[in-house]
């Protein structure tokens, strides 16, 4: 189904947003309708949100391929995004991460073999009073989870996978 | 003292719009609405002295002055795009004070006669973004927001825009870009914004915690909030403490606090007895500033304004200082930092682009142990190559720390080089 049949109240509302000859506003919002399903904007999308909004499709294309929370390949139904920039290493985040790693049994940047989580490293998230921490990206929605240690990663993973295809929550501690 | 910003932490549910509008919430709305002309609005924030607490530290009444008269539609963009490594402020202030952020927004709207605003977020603030719509309904309902506001002939609303990962977007004309839909990459400047800005229109950018000054200098006047902080930097400063520190957070200080009192008094100091070795005041952009035995009196008496903090050889930036104790090598923080802006390079100017290219290279070599002397030296090069030559200062930035880490600490390089 095209984005337009599936998102129509959706995609009216984001152009509400911009002034009605400023269309291309609605690029990015609509980027992330795109994503929602799948975790990844395919090319029939980005053809259709090019047609939409009178682009080319190498324009809508090189937007997906700047901006770090758009992707144009399918992975893990999870994305678990460690932050392990200066801030969060000087509290842990590397050794936290490599640790994750050992557990899940695979490399930055991999996915778990049953397909649930793709574990990768990222820059700073404002976070960096509440680390080790990560982000978990499910299709156009991210979600914190804060003060973590492996433990209760794996639990939160655990959960995931009971779940299913559930809602990853938000796991901050107050 | 009660807090201003963080006002959440001292009265329970302020994020919600009755108990906000019952603790005197959107009376200075109403005020420079309904009592004031924008130019008087602008006057009081530029006697107020408050400065862009984004980390440039331009005074924003001034900011806002060059708006030019008589051109319309104007717009206020509020950049929300916080993502400097060691910055989490903007954050809790939305998250926790939501709606004197937006009044800001609305009355720095009226002093520039914008009837749109845009509140930019990075994308990574999914959840945040959905709150302040629902903020932004809620104002809307209540009158806040909408046309006519007050039963003036002023109308106005507010929008937010979601980013999609990219530190570049902080800056003020790459946030443009992606608000117009376009790749995050800075404009040629001039013309500067407050002339072309969104959509080639007047527009004002501000910083969350700028905007979120700003009732209360119509509230309580602009001499109260000179009364705050220091000559040249008045007013309050949320800082953000993070790195070795027993207790990282948010603190709400007046502008001029000594380092001393942030990081000791209240983050509690340096866990299990540990030396501070440097401290970067400004996120990963900073000069790394040196501790040591005989520096460390000096450093931490330093008052943290605009003006002092060069003293000790760095900036004040957004004030998210991240504290470094001595169990860390030096050629580990570039490392950190290099990876960063090298990832973030927005690719539009060369000498960002591969200069960070070219630095990754070297700072891997010099922390694997490959490296030789004429290594760090050539780094050093590539580094004064990049800072001054580029577009935007993203490219400055990245070399910040590269540059004072190799003058203050060549200890932590020579123990790494090869003989």
């Amino acid at each position: 189904m095209s984005i337009a049949e599936k998102y129509p109240q959706e995609i009216e509302a984001v152009y509400a947003k911009y002034p009605p000859d400023r269309k291309r506003s609605a690029v990015m919002p609509l980027l992330y309708l795109a994503q929602r399903d799948e975790g990844f904007i395919t090319k029939e999308s980005m053809a259709e949100i090019a047609a939409m909004l009178s682009l080319d499709v190498t324009e809508v294309a090189s937007i997906v391929g700047f901006y770090t929370l758009y992707h144009d390949q399918k992975e893990g139904r999870y994305r678990m995004q460690v932050c392990n920039d200066l801030p969060c290493a000087l509290r842990g985040a590397d050794k936290f991460l490599e640790s994750l790693c050992q557990n899940l049994g695979i490399k930055v940047g991999e996915t778990t073999p049953d397909g649930l989580v793709t574990l990768e490293a990222v820059m700073c998230l404002a976070a960096c009073d509440k680390a080790p921490m990560f982000q978990i990206q499910d299709g156009d929605k991210v979600t914190y989870h804060e003060h973590m240690t492996v433990d209760r990663t794996m639990e939160l993973i655990d959960a995931l996978k009971k779940s299913g295809f559930g809602d990853a929550g938000s796991g901050e501690v107050k | 003292m009660a807090y201003l910003l963080l006002r959440h932490r001292d009265v329970q549910d302020i994020k919600k719009l009755e108990v906000y509008v019952k603790n005197g919430g959107f009376e200075s709305l109403k005020k420079a609405v309904t009592t004031m002309q924008p130019g008087q609005v602008m006057d009081e924030v530029k006697a107020s002295g408050l400065r862009g607490r984004g980390g440039a530290g331009f005074p924003t009444g001034v900011k806002w002055s060059f708006i030019p008269k008589g051109v319309f539609p104007t717009y206020v963009v509020a950049n929300a795009d916080e993502s400097e490594p060691g910055t989490f402020k903007d954050r809790e202030i939305m998250e926790g004070n939501p709606y004197q952020f937006l009044e800001g927004v609305a009355i720095a709207c009226y002093a520039i006669q914008s009837n749109m605003g845009y509140v930019y977020l990075r994308g990574e603030f999914h959840e945040l973004a959905r709150e302040l719509d629902a903020c932004l309904a809620e104002m809307e309902k209540a009158g806040y927001l909408g046309d006519n506001l007050f039963g003036t002939n002023y109308s106005l609303r507010i929008r937010t825009h979601l980013g999609a990962g990219a530190y570049i977007c902080g800056e003020e004309t790459a946030l443009l870009e992606s608000i117009e839909g376009k790749r995050g990459q800075p404009r040629m400047r001039p013309p500067f914004p407050a002339v072309v800005g969104l959509y080639g229109k007047p527009t004002v950018i501000n910083n969350v915690e700028t905007l979120t000054n700003v009732p209360l200098i119509i509230e309580k006047g602009a001499s109260w909030y000179r009364s705050l902080g220091t000559e040249k930097s008045p007013g309050i400063k949320v800082i953000s403490l993070s790195g070795n520190v027993a207790k990282p957070g948010n603190y709400e200080l007046p502008l001029g606090t000594t380092f001393r009192e942030l990081i000791f008094t209240h983050g509690g100091g340096i866990p299990d007895g540990r030396k501070i070795k440097g401290i970067m005041p400004a996120g990963a952009s900073s000069s790394i500033i040196l501790v040591n035995d005989e520096t460390f009196d000096k450093v931490m008496d330093t008052p943290m304004d605009y003006e002092s903090v060069q003293n000790v050889g760095s900036l004040l930036g957004s004030a998210s200082i991240i504290v470094i104790d001595d169990t860390h090598n030096m050629d580990w923080v570039i490392n950190k930092t290099v990876h960063f802006f090298k990832h973030e390079s927005c690719g539009k100017c060369t000498p960002c682009r591969d200069g960070n290219y070219w630095m990754l290279h070297l700072v891997e070599r010099i922390h694997q142990g490959e490296a030789s002397a004429a290594d760090v030296q050539l780094l050093n090069s590539v580094a004064n190559q990049v800072n001054g030559k580029c577009l935007c200062a993203l490219g400055d930035f990245s070399t910040m720390a590269v540059t004072s880490a190799i003058e203050r600490f060549p200890q932590d390089f020579e123990l790494k080089v090869k003989a």
